[in-house]
């Protein structure tokens, strides 16, 4: 079987400077997801950067099966002013059907809608894009990027500025996207999240680590990932991993 | 005063019926002019565009020959200026503009020159020819369906550029289209409304109507209404007032764009005095 995302030898740089990320090296079979951990500039925006195409590789080769993948961006650079409701905007995502000249057809329509209510925003279907919240417009954004219907999605950071109740829904989402068979890459700054996906990949400028959480979230994975930004938790977590936080994203009490 | 007197010379009935045409295009293509931010360079181009028309009125061949040859140069030239960075491409394109626009006035003012240019900065609906009118009906078709046919592209890039890139629409592309609609327009437009007027029209209702509409396709019909509706009034007004035809309808555009303006204040003042729910 062949992986829907590989990237071999991998090395991205941004003009002619030292590569921002480098030695990256993993597959993902499709049906299956993977956690992308890193820290503020570890490369994880780079590596989705790449796989998109926009970036060259320096070296190395990457490829994600399937056509064009679906890529929820970590800045959302949106134009608040422009008149479209949330429906319009989730409605964009079937624009990767190719047929941009023609209108919208009344599925591509159902679809935008049965995306927002798996986002959670049904009851803003109507609502001006740009009166919306920054979460909500991500939510918004991510819907976009379902509709697509891509077989793999990269989302960059999709669930910073979420709330907790919407953010969980979001993660179960994530597993019903890679049931449908798709790939998922989700970067994420939450390492207590990353438990929950199929492979873990640890980013700072090189490749730290890659394989199922169980065997990278290690204390020494971990710090070698994030430095002086990681708190490891001495008490191992319910599957035996170890329980860590990073500094700026520090939520838990103990 | 006869209300259709205007409609019973075939001067003036022609007048509208160009004004119409321009007004229905370039109206709804203007909110996409405005919406990308090229009220500034459609304003160069327009204006750098002068040259062509002199050549081809000195020359005798057709002015919107002339037009188009002008909006291409006008466009190098704003290109090639625009390059050095210590500059600014603002700064450069005023200077290369304003050349063209004193390069095309000198060509004008020669002693042996017909006497057009005043009609050529200013327009002169009432001089439309038939074949300005079959252009101004052939720029309203076709860039009318460019326009649908381009409606989800330009939609999807105007609300964010990269996103639509994974989406698979070239903001590049899509850019260019525009620059070539937008070239399009301002070489038929021009023969109506002079290069120093024509931005009216592209701009003048867009502004109008902003903010006003929830929907960018609803936006464009009605700019396209009033830039019809504007243009009409601009030819009443001139027949009456025995005002120049192309000023009165300029002035009608930026009258519109005023009162659109005007109204969205006062319901934003409106809006932010009345007490939350
Ligand atoms: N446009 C750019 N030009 C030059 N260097 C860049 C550019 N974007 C990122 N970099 C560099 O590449 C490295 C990796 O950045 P990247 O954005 O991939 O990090 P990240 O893991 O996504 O960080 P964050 O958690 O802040 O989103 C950083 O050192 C950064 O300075
Ligand atoms: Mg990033």
């Amino acid at each position: 079987m062949t992986a829907a995302v590989a990237a071999s030898g991998l090395a991205v740089a941004y003009g002619g400077g030292r590569p921002a990320l480098e030695r990256v090296e993993f597959e993902l079979a499709a049906g299956s997801s993977l956690c992308v951990l890193g820290p503020n500039g570890g490369g994880k925006t780079t590596l989705f950067r790449a796989l998109t195409g926009e970036l060259a590789p320096l070296r190395g080769t990457v490829s994600v099966a399937g056509g064009r993948p679906a890529y929820l961006a970590q800045t959302e650079r949106t134009r608040l002013d422009f008149p479209v409701s949330a429906l319009d905007v989730a409605l964009m995502g079937s624009l990767a059907n190719g047929r941009w000249w023609l209108p919208a057809r009344r599925s591509d329509r159902a679809t935008a809608r049965a995306a927002l209510d798996r986002v959670g925003l049904a009851d803003r279907a109507g609502d001006r894009f740009g009166e919306l919240s920054g979460g909500q417009r991500q939510r918004v954004l991510l819907a976009r990027a379902i509709v697509q219907d891509a077989r793999v999605l990269l989302l960059d950071e999709p669930l910073a500025g979420v709330d907790p109740a919407s953010a969980e829904r979001i993660e179960r989402l994530f597993g019903e996207l890679r049931d449908e068979g798709r790939a998922l890459l989700v970067s994420t700054h939450d390492v207590d999240s990353a438990r929950a996906f199929d492979r873990v990949l640890c980013v700072n400028h090189d490749q730290i680590a890659f394989g199922a959480p169980a065997d990278v979230l290690s204390r020494e994975v971990l710090e070698r990932t994030y430095g002086a930004e990681i708190v490891v938790l001495d008490e191992p977590g319910p599957d035996g991993t170890v329980r860590a936080v990073t500094v700026q994203h520090h939520h838990h009490d103990h | 005063m006869d209300l259709l007197e205007p409609l019973q010379s075939g001067i003036e009935r022609r007048a509208l019926a160009e004004v119409v045409l321009l007004g229905a295009f370039c109206g709804a293509f203007g909110c996409w002019v405005t919406t990308f931010r090229l009220s500034y360079p459609a304003e160069s181009l327009a204006h750098g565009l002068l040259p062509g028309l002199v050549v081809a009125a000195l020359a005798g061949i057709p002015l919107l020959l002339g037009g188009v040859a002008g909006v291409a140069v006008a466009a190098l030239a704003v290109a090639v200026a625009g390059r050095d960075a210590r500059v600014g491409s603002d700064t450069a394109t005023a200077v290369a503009v304003t050349g063209l626009l004193g390069l095309g006035s000198l060509l004008a003012l020669t002693p042996d020159a017909p006497a057009r240019l005043e009609e050529l900065l200013f327009g002169d609906p009432l001089g439309v020819t038939d074949g300005d009118l079959a252009a101004a009906a052939a720029l309203a078709l076709a860039g009318g369906l460019a326009l649908v046919a381009l409606h989800r592209p330009l939609a999807a890039v105007a609300l964010d550029a990269g996103g639509a890139r994974s989406l698979g629409i070239s903001a590049t592309a899509v850019r260019f289209a525009l620059l070539a609609l937008l070239a399009a327009a301002l070489a038929v437009a021009v023969q109506g409304l002079g290069s120093l007027l024509v931005l009216a029209v592209l701009i003048g209702p867009a502004v109008a109507v902003r903010g006003h509409f929830s929907t960018p396709g609803r936006s464009m019909a009605a700019a396209a209404v009033v830039a019809a509706l504007a243009g009409v009034a601009g030819i009443y007004a001139s027949a009456w007032l025995g005002t120049a035809a192309g000023a009165s309808v300029a002035l009608a555009l930026c009258a519109a764009a005023a009162l659109g303006a005007l109204v969205r204040g006062v319901a934003g003042r409106r809006a932010a005095a009345s007490p939350s729910p």
